[in-house]
Parts: C-alpha cells; structure tokens; sequence
C-alpha cells in the first residue's frame, strides 16, 4: 500500500511517500492512520490530531470509515487552500 | 476544460478561445484569483503552490462535469497554477460560458467555491516570521456548502 504525505504532513512525517504493509486488522483509513502513528516520533507528531488531517483513497476523498485493500494509494493531507 | 499548470495565462486570450465560434454563447462569467501581500495581519513576500499531481486534475474535471450538470453551459474552464508566486500574480481562473447570463454567473461562482474546498492544493507563505503553511478557513466551507443539493 502507498502511503503520499503533503504539506505539513510531509514536512513532519519527514517523508512525501512510503509503501507499507499493515496487518490484516487494518481495515479502514482510521485504523491506518492509528497504525501509522506508530512508525515513528514524526508520523506520532503529525497525526496527533485528526481533525487536521484530510485523506484520500485512490485519489477520491474519503472518511475514516473508508475501507481499505491491497494496493490502495492512500493520501494524508491538511485542509486545502488553493484558489 | 482544466489545466493545471506552472506558467503564467492570459486571461483575455483564454476567454476569447472559450468562446471562439459559438454564437449560442450569450454571456461569460469569469473569475480570477490573484495573490494578495497581506494575510492575517502579516506582510507575505511569496508563495509556493503545492499540490497532489493526478488527484487534482481529476478533482477539477468532477468539479467541471458537475457544473455543466446542473446549469445549461455552452463552456467552462478553469486553470489553477502551482509552483512559486509573487504578490499580484494570477492563482486560478474559472470561466463559464452559457446563453443565459444567470447560468454563467452562478456556474463561475459554484467553480471557484467548490474548487477552494475539494482540489488538492496547500499554499505555502514566506511572512516575515518564516514560511507558514495557509489554514484553511471555515468561510471557505460555508460558502461551498451554499451550492449542496436540497
């Protein structure tokens, strides 16, 4: 699975993107981002709170409910502030 | 149409080829954002445009097919830039074009509000405290959820 971090996501996890294989309890987007918490002070640091963090399966945006599958490109990101 | 793009456009030049050679067109709505130098009280020298290549262009074309949807549109394009931008440089432009002016007005005002909520783009300020990523704003929610179907 593919995980893509933007913007301050990026800056604080220190990486854009990383490929990952969680266990099978993973099921869903919230529990990833639960899963995820734990790779490292960074990852711990910049999903401490989830009302700030926005996400995308396969580039549609989804909630946390979102069920996940093999091979998903999953993007965490802030709120957007184009236009 | 969409673009997404680094480099700078005309607005005039994009407007006259929207609606080159249709004369059902009876009307455009056009709206052009440009970078301000003063945000939340500090001065801002630059800014960097970050976005999600493939999401954002896919976001843009759903926000465009859902806007020739709901209104009768003749045409529509919107272009968004990205990359490092100066005080008084063009973002993003959203036309509408349709026979009916009250169409064009209200198409070219559901792009740009839908477009400030759902495409993936994160601007990044230089202020004279350092770079700062921009929060979004909940006026920007409010004013997208004007256009949610009843």
């Amino acid at each position: 699975m593919k995980i893509l971090y933007f913007a301050w996501l990026r800056a604080r996890t220190g990486c854009a993107q990383e490929e990952v294989s969680p266990p099978a309890d993973v099921t869903n987007v919230g529990a990833l981002l639960e899963w995820l918490k734990q790779r490292s002070p960074g990852h711990k640091e910049a999903l401490a709170d989830l009302t700030v963090v926005r996400t995308a399966v396969n580039q549609e945006h989804v909630q946390l409910d979102h069920p996940l599958k093999a091979g998903d490109e999953v993007a965490l990101f802030p709120p957007v502030t184009g236009g | 149409m969409i673009r997404v793009q680094r480099e700078d456009f005309d607005t005039g030049a994009e407007l006259q080829k929207l609606t080159a050679g249709n004369t059902q067109i009876g009307g455009v709505t056009c709206f052009v954002g440009v970078v301000r130098d003063m945000a939340g009280g500090s001065h801002i020298g630059a800014m960097t445009l970050e976005h999600y290549p493939g999401m954002t262009e896919k976001q843009l074309m759903a926000i465009e097919a859902e806007a020739r949807r709901r209104w009768p549109l003749d045409a529509t394009l919107i272009i968004h830039r990205y990359g490092r931008l100066d005080p008084g440089d063009r973002i993003v432009m959203c036309a509408a074009a349709s026979s009916h002016r009250e169409a064009s007005f209200e198409a070219c005002h559901f792009l740009i509000d839908y477009l400030k909520t759902k495409a993936p783009f994160w601007k990044l300020e230089d202020t004279e405290k350092g770079a700062k990523w921009v929060a979004a704003e909940a006026r920007d929610n409010k004013a997208a959820a004007r256009w949610l179907e009843k």
